[in-house]
């Protein structure tokens, strides 16, 4: 029965077409909300993704590192440092710095300026394309990372080479490396890497300028624990790198406006999916009601019948939602590179889930209807 | 003998309050197998609502109903819908064919109903067409098949699963003199060949030559029987000797 039922459905083009269009539409709504939100979401902790520490300490008022405006005291780091079971501490600028390519005739961009430790380099990342981590010693050096390198040139088709210089705030500053960092910060160009107490000159003096202390623990204690005995011994904030990102999250889901937004986006295609679907699927159903009576009167069982609406949704639904994932996938293909639209699979399978509950839907409205014809309807004329 | 089915008593009505409608009363009818018996009537006295009583897709409001040694009143819904489909064949006035389905699959959905593998379905329903002489359209989808054509398709998806009962509502109604005789020939040979109970409700005069038993109905009850093809034909003698000029 199985292939009598989706014979009849697939009998059925121009039903078919408008079903699977439907959850189609409803699939590109849902994924491409929820890949943006996803995507603008993980650019709200990048920092703690692109630099490399197990732990990172806050001020009390501080939970995340999307927006810090409580630095730390310069001693803060001793303290951190004295706390039983750190292996070591470092200090951590993070701060908006101006960029202009002056050379070029480039414009006033914003960048993130991570200031590491100026005597260990500690958390800075790893994945470099083109010079080293030392060069950093280097007078004015600055580390850039590659999406910053094309977006700070006037002409995105020729980015930065090494060795060419910026002013960032003013002051000079020569790029002796590039990095891939892995996640894209909110709203910046990029990352500009220096030291700690050069970029202490890049921006504006303030009384306290250290952002972060970033720690490690020794290998015999889990981050988990040294950050909760870091809280305990300073009154600081500390988390570990995973709690440091899950609570960025939150501070931007709570702050932001974009999670609205983007939950509305995935409920209109939610909303209009099961509306669009649900109707024609209903109407099908309409349609078919006598050839649906006929295969009662012959004899097929209520529950059998129900199970060949449901796979009728379920098969139109997956073509639909197949479908959408293609076409979403095609246009996320062709995206600039440093888009926030990025093919997940948690998105996928999240965005399956709110797919068959549409078919789900569907299938019980015609199963509703089914249900209540009489089989006896085959002898009206 | 035991009849192939005894309807006693049954009552059955539709509505409530001011628009209730009596359909049966105490009706009485019974067939024995191997015989071709016509249910006859003005529209709406019944004779439909009595059909789908005795195939069971219609409950009755009281009364006894024995269809092939079994009792459908004392059925649940599940027992009567596995019932029909083991036991009971059914062509309609509209043929009822599927028509996202083949011919050959239209014929084979009984026997898949009953769970039988698909490619044995296929095999018989194919048989079967070849019988009713519609071996080269196994393929072709009810919409490219003549009037005929589909009403001999329904016939062998009557058929297919060999029930002992058929029921049959108005199968020459939609269709011309000589398809409807051919039509009914075939039937004729199914009610001898399986010594099934055939059970014709017809307005078609044209075809009541071929009834070996008749039944009038009248106000929800049986009126009259006629128990031979001779007191048929002597009831009806005009209409068969215009059935014999053609």
């Amino acid at each position: 029965m199985t292939a009598i039922a989706l014979k009849m459905l697939f009998g059925e083009r121009a039903k078919v077409a408008m079903l699977v269009s439907g959850i189609c539409f409803a699939t590109i709504l849902m994924v491409q909300g929820l890949s943006l939100g996803l995507g603008i979401l993980a650019t709200s902790y990048a920092t703690a993704v692109n630099l490399k520490a197990p732990i990172w300490v806050a001020s009390p008022l501080i939970d995340q590192v999307v927006m810090n405006n409580q630095p730390l005291l310069d001693t803060d780091v001793y303290r951190v440092r004295s706390v039983e079971g750190v292996a070591w501490a470092a200090r951590l600028f993070v701060g908006g710095a101006q960029v202009r390519v002056v050379d070029r005739g480039g414009v006033s961009q914003n960048v993130t300026l991570i200031g590491l430790d100026t005597q260990t380099l500690a958390g800075a990342p790893t994945e470099f394309i083109a010079g080293s981590l030392n060069d950093l010693r280097q007078t004015d050096a600055v580390i850039v990372d590659a999406s910053a390198m094309a977006r700070l040139s006037p002409d995105p088709a020729v980015p930065l080479k090494i060795g060419e210089t910026f002013e960032m705030n003013d002051r000079r500053a020569r790029i002796v490396g590039v990095v891939q960092t892995s996640a894209a910060t909110h709203g910046q160009a990029g990352y500009v890497f220096t030291t700690y107490d050069r970029a202490v000159q890049y921006v504006p003096a303030q009384r306290k300028m250290t952002t972060y202390v970033l720690a490690a623990p020794m290998a015999v204690h889990t981050a988990a624990e040294v950050a909760r005995r870091i809280s305990d011994a300073t009154g600081l904030n500390a988390f570990t790198s995973d709690g440091i990102r899950k609570s960025s999250a939150r501070w931007f889901i709570r702050n932001s406006p974009v999670p609205f937004v983007i939950g509305l986006i995935v409920g209109i295609g939610f909303a209009v999916g099961t509306v669009i679907s649900g109707q024609t699927f209903f109407t099908f159903i309409l349609e078919n009601t006598r050839h649906l009576g006929v295969l009662r009167a012959m004899g097929t069982q209520t529950r059998r019948l129900a199970r060949m609406i449901l796979l009728q949704a379920m098969v139109a639904g997956l073509i639909g939602y197949g479908l959408g994932v293609g076409i979403i996938s095609l246009v996320i293909a062709v995206a600039p590179a440093n888009s926030p639209l990025k093919v997940q699979l948690p998105v996928l399978m999240a965005v399956l889930v709110p797919v068959l509950g549409i078919c789900a839907v569907a299938a019980l409205l015609g199963i509703r209807r089914m249900a209540r014809i009489e089989p006896a309807i085959v002898f009206r004329s | 003998m035991n009849p192939a089915f005894q309807l006693c008593s049954v009552d059955k009505s539709f509505g409530s309050g001011e628009s209730w409608t009596p359909a049966l009363k105490q009706a009485n009818f019974e067939g024995q197998p191997g015989e071709m018996l016509f249910l006859v009537g003005p529209s709406g006295c019944g004779k439909t609502t009595l059909l789908s009583i005795l195939c069971g897709t219609l409950l009755a409001d009281s009364g006894d109903i024995n269809v092939l040694g079994n009792s459908l009143h004392r059925m649940n819904d599940r027992e009567v819908t596995s019932f029909r489909a083991r036991h009971i064949g059914f062509i309609f006035q509209q043929f009822n064919l599927i028509p996202t389905l083949t011919a050959e699959e239209n014929v084979s959905v009984p026997l898949l109903i009953e769970n039988k593998p698909a490619d044995q379905a296929r095999r018989l329903a194919a048989g079967l067409l070849e019988k009713v002489g519609l071996a080269d359209k196994c393929r072709e989808y009810p919409a490219r098949l003549s009037v005929g054509q589909q009403q001999r398709v329904a016939i062998a998806r009557a058929l297919v699963h060999e029930p002992s009962l058929v029921v049959c509502d108005e199968p020459t109604s939609s269709l011309d003199s000589a398809t409807g005789h051919q039509v009914m020939e075939l039937l004729r040979d199914v009610a001898r060949d399986g010594k099934r109970a055939v059970v014709v409700v017809t307005h078609d005069p044209r075809i009541y030559g071929y009834a070996e038993r008749m039944a009038e109905m009248e106000d929800g009850r049986i009126q009259r029987w006629w128990n031979s093809p001779e007191e048929i034909a002597a009831a009806h003698a005009e209409t068969l000797t215009e059935r014999r000029q053609q």
